[in-house]
């Protein structure tokens, strides 16, 4: 497997010196599912911004796709992140006065799909994620599961190399997290969709391959987790009558 | 095992294997195997402390089949079950101990035995998260493994607590 991600000795300092990050080496491989942990104020987020390019570091380099791109201008960042990346933040940002379909497939249209293609890719996604129906919808009326859905077809019409999420279940009752984790873990499962996710849920995490757990600006742990075995519930329920 | 028995024995008369069957139907895929030597010996148990009796049932050629009944003592005692609040769950957590006294030998570091066990809890909690993907509306199941995922998830929690606090 090639990494799609590595960043080496990435660091955040602000302004007084304070370290967000702290040196990170990090490597994501194509089609993993990554996991960050930790408390508030660990770098977690500031980690997932870097690589999104939503902040710049102050030293370190990352690489996306087998090339550096921490030098990018802010120009070219923004085409880096329209065709390569996808963004799910806590919350869905939609554009309210557009369809749930219109949501999806603009950033595709930007992106320079025909509009024919857009709209197969929308139709495809939306019915994969369980919302087909809503395609008309205003987003507006949505509950915010459904919301998050279309957030998370809108992130995934360009295909991107990965896709960042930022506490995507954060804003959400248990079911609707519920719901969410479900469509992560088909676009994961099934079509091998490389995902970085940011969260302070352990249930959530423990979806992912492999979880780094941050403390003070660095990765104090990490851990490999391995399918279960759907066999063993009696083993894990430990019941007794 | 007492008591899930009585319980049973609350719908109507029957015999140890039908027992064992309405204990694996109600609780299906998340009950361990069941022995049933084990559901005889307690409802011998029962018997000889009088909360059920029994009949023996003649078969052809066989032993005789035993149907059990609960008694007017077994009705009581398990009103009593019934009507009583279960416990909460006491704290009997050995990683706890060992976290404690291993800090205090000064054998192992700390931070590191709570980083392997946060490693074991968020497996056992991907375990159950997949299991739960498994069973298909059966909703004892589903509803049992809710739970589990919930006491683990407070377990993770804890550990957090416990790396602030004893983690050096």
């Amino acid at each position: 497997m090639e990494p799609v991600i590595v960043t080496r000795g990435l660091t955040r300092e602000y302004e007084g010196g304070v370290r967000a990050l702290a040196g990170i080496d990090v490597s994501v491989e194509e089609g993993e599912f990554v996991a960050v942990t930790g408390p508030s104020g660990c770098g977690k987020s500031t980690l997932l911004n870097l690589l999104g390019g939503l902040d710049r570091p102050t030293a370190g380099e990352i690489e996306l796709g087998g090339r550096r791109v921490d030098g990018f201008s802010e120009a070219r960042w923004a085409h880096v992140r329209r065709d390569e990346l996808g963004f799910v933040f806590q919350f869905f940002n939609l554009i309210g006065n557009l369809s749930v379909a219109d949501n999806v497939e603009l950033p595709g249209l930007l992106a320079g799909l025909s509009a024919r293609e857009a709209r197969v890719r929308r139709g495809e996604l939306l019915e994969s994620l369980g919302i087909g129906e809503l395609a008309d919808a205003s987003p507006t009326r949505l509950s915010g599961g459904q919301q998050q859905r279309v957030a998370i077809a809108r992130a995934l019409i360009n295909r991107p190399k990965v896709l960042l999420a930022d506490e995507p279940t954060g804003a959400l009752d248990s079911a609707s997290a519920r719901e969410v984790m479900a469509v992560l873990r088909e676009a994961h499962d099934e079509r091998g969709q490389t995902i970085v996710l940011v969260t302070h849920d352990a249930r959530v995490a423990a979806r992912a391959d492999r979880v780094l757990a941050m403390r003070d600006g660095a990765v104090a742990h990490e851990t490999r987790l391995e399918q279960g075995d759907a066999t063993s519930v009696s083993r894990l329920m430990q019941l007794e009558v | 095992m007492r008591f899930p028995l009585l319980a049973l024995l609350a719908g109507g008369p029957a015999h140890g294997y039908e027992l064992k069957q309405a204990l694996e139907q109600r609780f299906g895929s998340v009950l361990p195997p069941i022995n049933a030597g084990q559901i005889y010996t307690t409802l011998s148990r029962l018997e000889r402390d009088g909360l059920v009796g029994d009949d023996a049932v003649a078969q052809n050629g066989r032993p005789n089949k035993r149907v059990y009944s609960l008694t007017e003592a077994g009705r009581a005692e398990l009103g009593g079950w019934v009507a009583d609040a279960t416990p909460a769950a006491r704290l009997k957590d050995d990683f706890f101990i060992k976290l404690v006294l291993a800090r205090a030998a000064g054998i192992a570091d700390p931070a590191e035995l709570i980083a392997r066990q946060r490693d074991a809890y968020l497996q056992a909690l991907r375990e159950l998260d997949d299991v739960a993907l498994t069973t298909n509306g059966d909703e004892t199941a589903a509803l049992l493994i809710e739970g589990a995922a919930l006491h683990l998830e407070a377990d993770l929690k804890w550990l957090d607590l416990c790396e602030q606090r004893l983690g050096s």
